[in-house]
């Protein structure tokens, strides 16, 4: 998967949550929960999402270092390694 | 006779419109059953029955707008036909077991599912997009699962019927307009609420070392889909405490305080398109945190779908707001009548905080009621706040 396709992958399933982002209006390198409306349980969701769509685990001692898009990212195309 | 009658969903609510009939004439029904969607100005609900019978008559058309209490059909009960009911007068009291939200009667579990699987699963994304679109979404075939209409759907819906712009704008202002009326009930209630209730206000700050590290270790060893979140906890302890201040939850009534037996917790869930509503988990302090994670993540789903049942909106005995996850430090909430109590959680955060003498850095939430002086004083409200900072010292208890 290239990184276009995983941030295609990443952008479609924060829309299943929060369908009124714009991805235009989404800054890589700044918090996501300050740009989107998220509570935890909506990231929860969000994260069970990328789990069972790329077969990632995500253990939550992982979350705090999941905190802007850039960071999902790259968090991801390592595991996806 | 059995007479079944639009029930109030709520403080807020005085009227609804019947979109769907979910029975037809002769069809039995159990107690539980979803016999009717109806839409609120918040939400569509799933409206259930509470007596058994056979249906007779349906009274209200779909589409039709009904003040509460209407009696919406009839139905027969065991052992009369259509032959005796008929010379029955109409005008007949009905028996105590039609649909009352008030009925204490078994809470329906989960077991109602089977009922509403028949139902369209549209997600709120693509009824929003559609109402803009000006795209009737009864008419859109869904191609997600169990016929789900997804946002595709949709928009390939309007391609096909090239929807006029004066149809769009019309459809916008539906839009607005139902804003407006979502409005106008969290006013009628809150204005209610603020006028009928003196409330009074306490907060508390809860350490919650023992909680998050608790919970941190008890999620290590779950798959993601299995994890729990603080918010559960929370309900928990909340309904724990209960049992033993008992004038925090239930109802005031025709100037009188009525306890709740059981803690149906009413959570207050933000919808993305603006407003809130705050349906209930039932019989929260009986349930495991397992069960009620996956109660708090089937409600939350719902009601941001629109597909809420009526017993969750009529029947929360209490509620909790967590408007810590929005960053906040505490909340003093408004009591949603005929409640005579409201618990809010500010989030968590670390703080200087002093133990065995020492300073240190402990995270710390803020826990708040807001309570009824027609039922309950700040003194007992005192106590239940630090029964409920005591229950969250305990995490493996709850």
């Amino acid at each position: 998967m290239d990184e276009n396709e995983l941030r295609t992958v990443v952008i479609a399933t924060l829309k299943t949550i929060a369908p009124e982002v714009e991805e235009g209006d989404l800054r890589a390198d700044r918090p996501l929960r300050n740009q989107v409306d998220l509570d935890s349980m909506d990231w929860l969701n969000i994260l069970i999402g990328l789990h069972q769509k790329l077969q990632v685990d995500i253990p939550e001692a992982d979350y705090a270092r999941l905190v802007t898009l850039g960071d999902v990212l790259d968090y991801l195309r390592k595991k996806l390694k | 006779m059995i007479e079944f009658k639009l029930p109030s969903l709520g403080a807020d609510m005085d009227e609804g419109k019947l979109l769907e009939w979910k029975v037809r004439p002769g069809d039995t029904v159990k107690k539980g059953q979803v016999v009717a969607i109806v839409d609120t100005s918040k939400a569509a609900v799933d409206v259930e029955i509470w007596c058994e019978g056979t249906v007779f008559e349906l009274l209200t058309e779909p589409d039709e707008t009904i003040p509460v209490g209407t009696v919406m059909a009839t139905l027969l009960e065991a052992g009369e036909s259509a032959e005796t009911a008929k010379r029955a007068p109409r005008a007949a009291p009905a028996p105590k077991a039609a649909a009352t939200p008030s009925h204490p009667g078994p809470l329906p579990r989960h077991g109602g599912e089977g009922i509403v699987s028949g139902r369209r699963r549209v997600s709120p994304a693509a009824r929003k997009h559609a109402e803009e679109l000006g795209v009737d979404i009864e008419t859109v075939a869904g191609s997600g699962p169990e016929g789900a209409v997804t946002l595709a759907d949709v928009e390939q819906a309007a391609a096909a019927a090239k929807v006029s712009p004066t149809r769009t704008a019309a459809v916008t202002d539906k839009v607005a307009d139902k804003a407006a009326e979502m409005r106008r009930a969290i006013a009628a209630a809150m204005g209610r609420s603020k006028r009928e209730i003196p409330h009074y206000y306490l907060s508390e700050p809860v350490p919650m070392r023992r909680a998050t590290e608790w919970l941190a270790q008890a999620n290590e060893g779950r798959p993601i889909t299995a994890r729990l979140l603080m918010a559960v906890l929370q309900l928990k302890a909340v309904a724990l405490a209960l049992r033993k201040f008992p004038e925090m939850n239930g109802y005031f009534r025709d100037g009188a305080f009525q306890p709740a037996t059981a803690a149906h917790i009413g959570v207050a869930i933000s919808l993305r398109q603006g407003g809130l509503i705050a349906p209930a988990i039932h019989d929260v302090g009986e349930k495991s945190l397992e069960q009620l994670m996956l109660d708090l993540a089937d409600l939350v789903k719902r009601a941001r779908a629109g597909s809420l049942r009526s017993s969750e909106m009529s029947d929360p005995t209490i509620t909790v707001t967590n408007l810590g996850e929005q960053g906040v430090a505490a909340v003093y909430g408004v009591i949603y009548p005929p409640q005579v109590a409201l618990v809010g959680f500010g989030r968590i955060g670390e703080q200087p905080w002093v133990e065995n003498n020492a300073l240190g850095v402990m995270p710390v939430a803020t826990a708040s009621l807001a309570a009824d002086h027609r039922v309950s004083d700040g003194h007992r409200g005192a106590l239940f706040l630090a029964a409920l900072r005591d229950q969250l010292q305990e995490p493996e208890k709850l």
